[in-house]
């Protein structure tokens, strides 16, 4: 029988995937924003998980918010992401501590 | 004997957790992409699993159609060389997979004592319906369009905002590009617009 904890362990392991996913591939702002995707699918699928099994259902309201939330994140990002390469002509992250204009 | 329902899960849970780890294990980005994509595609499977329906549809209509071919046209618009991002990948590999390990461990631990002794270990299982009788799609549009109205019009605002603010982002304003300037049009008057010249027989127009 498939219950709440088969469920929460899934997204467990796949939100350390997306944590590992930042650490691993720190100078390659596109694989981090997939990672960060990828958290939120894990927090999504938490969300939607206790809504099922606690008969309520505003966690699957949330899970839109988030998903929303998600959505137009990747959009700013990924045009950011854009404008950076225009820039620079590289998206090497580590060194883009330099905040001049 | 395993249920047709086990079965499901465990081959979709699978799913999403090998093409998670190949998204971030990929070497060329837009195999990356199409792996975060089968990710969604199995993460919305297990959601119908669970009886959350709509949120499956949405899942595969918003990340699969929409974020997904957002991302694949970066990736594929950018021209980077993605091979000298991954230097660094093996000097973070071992102490990242320890502590990935580590909190994988500790989250799995504290997922099974809340599902065992937490407030849904009672549950009589998975009903998406919020327990009126009612299918998953009308319970989330009951709930969200009465109490949540103004959570709902916020999303929407958010949305907006995003979508200004990348076409801000990303806007470039080309010299030499021809466009059309209405004031200037509605501004000509026949002393701006012509100019009458008195052309004598025989001689043609002289500049």
């Amino acid at each position: 029988m498939i219950g709440l904890g088969h469920y929460l362990t899934v997204a467990a392991i796949l939100f350390t995937i997306g944590v590992f996913g930042i650490f691993v591939n720190r100078k390659n702002v596109i694989i981090i924003l997939m990672s960060i995707e990828l958290i939120l699918l894990a927090v999504n699928i938490n969300l939607v998980a206790f809504s099922v099994y606690l008969h309520d259902v505003v966690g699957q309201i949330f899970a839109m918010f988030v998903l929303t939330v998600a959505a137009a994140e990747a959009a700013v990002g990924l045009a950011i992401l854009v404008t950076f390469f225009r820039n620079r002509g590289d998206i090497a992250v580590d060194d883009a501590n330099v905040m001049k204009g | 004997m395993i249920s047709l329902q086990a079965i499901a899960f465990y081959i979709m849970a699978t799913t999403t957790i090998l093409a998670g780890l190949a998204v971030v294990f990929a070497r060329n980005p837009v195999h990356s992409v199409l792996f975060l994509i089968t990710a969604f595609f199995s993460a919305a499977g297990l959601f119908v699993l669970m009886g959350a329906e709509f949120l499956a549809m949405l899942l595969v209509v918003v990340y699969v159609g929409a974020v997904a071919v957002l991302f694949l046209f970066v990736v594929m618009m950018l021209d980077v060389d993605f091979s000298q991002l991954r230097e660094g990948f093996a000097r973070y590999l071992p102490l990242g997979g320890l502590v990935a390990g580590i909190l994988t461990l500790e989250m799995i631990m504290v997922a099974s004592t809340v599902a065992t002794q937490g407030a849904a270990a009672g549950s009589t299982g998975p009903d998406a319906s919020g327990g009126a009788d009612v299918t998953n799609a009308e319970a989330i549009g009951r709930v969200l369009y009465t109490d949540y109205v103004y959570f709902f019009q916020a999303a929407g605002m958010v949305l907006l905002v995003a979508m200004i603010g990348a076409i801000v982002l990303t806007l470039r304003h080309k010299p030499g590009v021809k466009r059309q300037n209405i004031a200037a049009q509605n501004a000509r008057t026949p002393a701006t617009g012509m100019t009458i010249v008195d052309i004598k027989p025989g001689e043609g127009i002289q500049e």
